[in-house]
């Protein structure tokens, strides 16, 4: 919170911070954090010291800095303002928003102020659609803002207050889970009995570490529990995996990135159940013989890093982590907690485990699987926030008291971030099996016309479908479930998330990295009005060729957006075709009769290209 | 090389492997050719271009990084794969600035020759990013023109693990990523005229140029001139 005195680093300054981390390069996230906290950008000749420190050459260097949201080469403000800039946002007031900040500041999105006191920018999702507009200032996260709030935060700021104390005067004296809770509202509607309602204390893992490593895998197994980070993967079937081979070294990792536009639930979980998802983390170390543990925290989430900390102490300080927990003689296991820097696709597991070696987020291949061979080349299960959790109470309870939950391919409970047009935002823990018309209408959204389930990479769907079923087999999810009345303009949501995932692809492979972005333009196209039947033929093939050729889930779901809508919402699209999509014949067009000769050159030509901006 | 051999079908025609080899590998090894870019021979493999991409037993995979298997059933030189091969070409057109009749590497170029070679003749549908980054001409020997940088990573792999020297690398994210070098500009690095990373194999395309040497094989004499990229050894 404090900042820095002087904001030009000196090379024995990144020396030290280097040092602090064994000068290793698998640590070259954190380095670089470090840096940019402390002197507000990575510059080239701070990743020349920072290359030689680390043995690495300084375009590596160059890499990871350019490669995450939050790092950058250039000065930052020395009070960054961050807005989430999600399509729920933006149907919540955004504009107004940052009208406010541009006028208070002086500066425009995208802008350092002269003195360096302020940075505006936007930023996607940061788990908190359940309160949008909202914004991270610095680390400390604000919501449900509005115009006269902003400026009453601003003439704040620019008296030097501190960004906590815009939460409570009394921030900072307070513990670290008040401190969130105060910032934050859960928004809690439905508690069930896995997750949310009470819990015992370490129960699970009291059992577990009175059971041989099989026996936990057995159970974990037979409870059916699938993974929760959207997959669905058997969660014991993956613990198995993890033990067959010789290996002494083994990871348990918590994938606490959720990057997934529209999905907060793990955000209530590190906030109310940071302990259950250790004590689960600490059960399948104990089933996979592993001692060392990581939590992938996002960087939009900084925020509850203390409290993460705070409860990782504790569990040190009480036995529960660390050398022969609860007595047990040879049962070690540890946690670290790594930061992500603003980057969706980290939240892919091989993604993960490479920005966790220091490497910018590219996934690995699919081949080998993390379980085989993942953190630094060792088996490595990785898992998300709520499986955690889940695991935990499967223990405590058994594996039929969590099979009589939920349906047979999708026992137990599920969490469910809904957000968007209707009237109770927030967390319901259900049993899987329950159909979306019965979610909406717990949250109060009888107007609902399209529902997106599972974020921009699962599906938008129309009024027909709401009696479908929110399971695996129907329609899974990893949670998110974003609402939108029938005010809302699909296309332009359609817009926002090509637009996204654009942004988020790491540009590994072809399909991804370019055909996203012709996907966006012949989106923008029609929305213009200047989309002809063959823009949407031109979109069929293209998405199946990234959704086939991409390396990793990016790029194999990116195209949903625009795949589920035009078969749910054709009429929308024919709509909005030249010529109305039939068979009249378009009247004269100045776009298509020079288009041909275009394409040839392929050279734009600048007086009339009105649909297209880059 | 170790263990066994194994066999498994390409295109119906009976392959054999070994333990550890990738679907390209072994197929080369048996004389049938799976379009590339961003695979050469003697660098590791980056699995980026895609344009490998075959089917293995129904799924779809990229060749140059799937491992082979006993008895998979590897579909090749499909209508299907050859469609979307064309797609992740243009896509490739698309996002660089290529004007073939100017560039020195026109005949030789390997995105040219890939582009003949899946007939790709219908004009784009959306004018290309035309990417107007500096030509870096600062070292004597050498210069480098990202514009028409196809991402397949050739020149950073030679440099790292070839030349010992890491010269190139990416930075940048998404449709951003590119090629840099490891310095200011590239008089500032170590790199030699003399590197496997600035030798003719590497570079598929024309980004990287040895100054003094371009133009000298007049046109018609050209690598692909005499035939489609991938049947070099069949047209003689
Ligand atoms: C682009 C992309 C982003 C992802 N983001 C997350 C995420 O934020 N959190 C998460 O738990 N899983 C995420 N996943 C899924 C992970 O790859 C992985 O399947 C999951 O962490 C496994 O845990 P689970 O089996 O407990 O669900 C993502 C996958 C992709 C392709
Ligand atoms: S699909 Fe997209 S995110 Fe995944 S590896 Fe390819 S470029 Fe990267
Ligand atoms: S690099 Fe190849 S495709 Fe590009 S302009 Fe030159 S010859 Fe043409
Ligand atoms: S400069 Fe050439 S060799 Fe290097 S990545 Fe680009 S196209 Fe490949
Ligand atoms: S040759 Fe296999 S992905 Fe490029």
């Amino acid at each position: 919170m404090v900042q820095s005195q002087t904001d030009i680093a000196t090379p024995a300054e990144i020396e030290a911070i280097c040092a602090r981390f064994d000068d290793d390069p698998h640590r070259m996230l954190d380095i670089l954090q470090e840096v940019q906290t402390r002197f507000r950008c990575v510059s080239p000749e701070v990743m020349e010291v920072v290359a030689s420190a680390t043995g690495l050459t300084r375009v590596a260097v160059d890499a990871v800095v350019s490669f995450y949201s939050f790092l950058s080469d250039a000065p930052k403000g020395r009070v960054t303002i961050r807005l989430c800039d999600d399509i729920v946002d933006r149907f919540s007031g955004l504009d107004a928003v940052i009208a406010a900040f541009e006028a208070e500041l002086g500066i425009k999105v995208g802008q350092t102020s002269g003195d360096g006191a302020f940075s505006l920018e936007v930023t996607a999702c940061i788990g908190m659609c359940d309160q949008a507009p909202a914004a991270m200032i610095n680390d400390v996260v604000l919501t449900s803002l509005t115009a006269e709030r902003v400026r009453d935060l601003v003439t704040q700021l620019k008296e030097g207050v501190d960004p906590g104390l815009l939460i409570g005067s009394r921030y900072y004296e307070k513990p670290p889970q008040d401190r969130i809770r105060d910032a934050v509202r859960n928004n809690i509607r439905r508690a069930g009995a896995v997750l949310l309602g009470p819990v015992p204390a370490d129960s699970g893992l009291k059992k577990a570490l009175q059971m041989r490593p099989e026996q936990v895998i057995d159970i974990i197994e037979d409870s059916g529990l699938r993974g929760c980070g959207g997959a669905g993967f058997p969660a014991g079937k993956k613990l198995r995996h993890a033990t067959q081979n010789d290996s002494t070294r083994r990871f348990v990792f918590c994938n606490a990135d959720e990057g997934e536009p529209g999905t907060f639930k793990d955000r209530v979980l590190l906030t109310e159940r940071a302990h259950l998802m250790v004590e689960g983390m600490t059960v399948a170390a104990r089933a996979i013989g592993a001692e060392e543990g990581l939590i992938y925290l996002r960087g939009e989430y900084t925020y509850m890093r203390d409290h993460i900390l705070a409860v990782l102490d504790d569990r040190r300080a009480r036995g529960l982590l660390g050398r022969n927990i609860m007595g047990m003689e040879g049962s070690h296991f540890d946690v670290r907690l790594q930061m992500g820097a603003g980057s969706y696709v980290c939240g892919e597991a091989g993604a993960l485990i490479s920005s966790c070696e220091g490497l910018p987020g590219e996934p690995k291949g699919r081949l080998p699987l993390p379980t085989e061979r993942g953190y630094l080349g060792l088996p490595t299960v990785v898992n998300n926030v709520e499986t955690f959790c889940h695991i935990a109470r499967v223990m405590d309870r058994g594996a039929e008291w969590f099979r009589g939950m939920g349906t047979d391919t999708s026992p137990g409970t599920k969490l469910f971030s809904v957000s968007g047009d209707c009237l109770n935002p927030g967390i319901y823990e259900l049993e899987y099996g329950l159909t979306l018309a019965e979610l909406l209408d717990m949250a109060g959204a009888p107007e609902a016309a399209a529902v997106m389930v599972g974020g921009p990479s699962g599906t938008i769907i129309g009024r027909e479908h709401f009696g479908r079923r929110l399971v695996f087999g129907d329609l899974p999810t990893g949670g998110a479930v974003m609402i939108f009345g029938p005010h809302r303009n699909i296309l332009e949501i359609v817009d926002y998330y090509m637009g996204f995932f654009v942004h988020e692809s790491c540009g590994y492979c072809t399909p991804c990295r370019v055909g996203n972005v012709f996907l966006h333009k012949a989106v923008q196209k029609i929305r213009a009005g200047q989309g002809k039947q063959a823009d949407l033929d031109y979109i069929r093939e293209y998405s199946a060729t990234i959704m086939e050729t991409s390396r990793c889930g990016l790029g194999q779901t990116s195209p949903n957006p625009i795949l589920s809508t035009l078969k749910n919402f054709p009429l929308l699209y024919s709509a909005m075709l030249k010529g109305g999509g039939d068979r009249t014949q378009p009247t004269f067009d100045i776009q298509d009769a020079i288009e041909e000769a275009r394409s040839i050159a392929q050279r734009r030509s600048y007086i009339f290209d009105r649909d297209f901006t880059q | 090389m170790s263990g066994d051999s194994f066999t498994f079908t390409i295109d119906g025609v009976e392959v054999t492997a070994t333990p550890g080899q990738t679907i390209m590998e072994a197929a080369d090894a048996a004389g049938i050719y799976i379009p590339r870019l961003c695979d050469v021979e003697g660098l590791r493999h980056q699995g980026g271009c895609r344009v490998c991409t075959v089917k293995a037993s129904g799924r779809s995979a990229a060749a140059c990084t799937q491992p082979a298997a006993p008895d998979l059933v590897v579909d090749n030189e499909t209508d299907h794969l050859n469609t979307m091969r064309r797609h992740l070409v243009e896509m490739l057109f698309q996002e660089g600035n290529h004007l073939c009749p100017v560039c020195e590497a026109s005949g030789n170029c390997e995105l040219q020759a890939m582009a003949y070679r899946l007939e790709m003749v219908e004009p784009f549908r959306f004018p290309g990013l035309e990417p107007c980054r500096p030509v870096d001409a600062s070292h004597p020997d050498i210069a480098l023109d990202t514009n028409r940088c196809i991402s397949c990573g050739r020149c950073i792999r030679a440099s790292a693990d070839v030349d010992g020297k890491g010269i190139f690398g990416y930075v940048g994210r998404g449709i951003h990523r590119r090629v840099a070098v490891n310095g200011s500009d590239l008089a500032h690095t170590d790199a030699d005229i003399n590197d496997h990373a600035v030798s003719r194999q590497v570079c598929p395309v024309g980004c990287i140029i040895r100054k003094r040497e371009g133009f000298s094989i007049p046109i018609g004499e050209r690598e692909y001139d005499h035939g489609l990229i991938g049947d070099e050894g069949d047209s003689e």
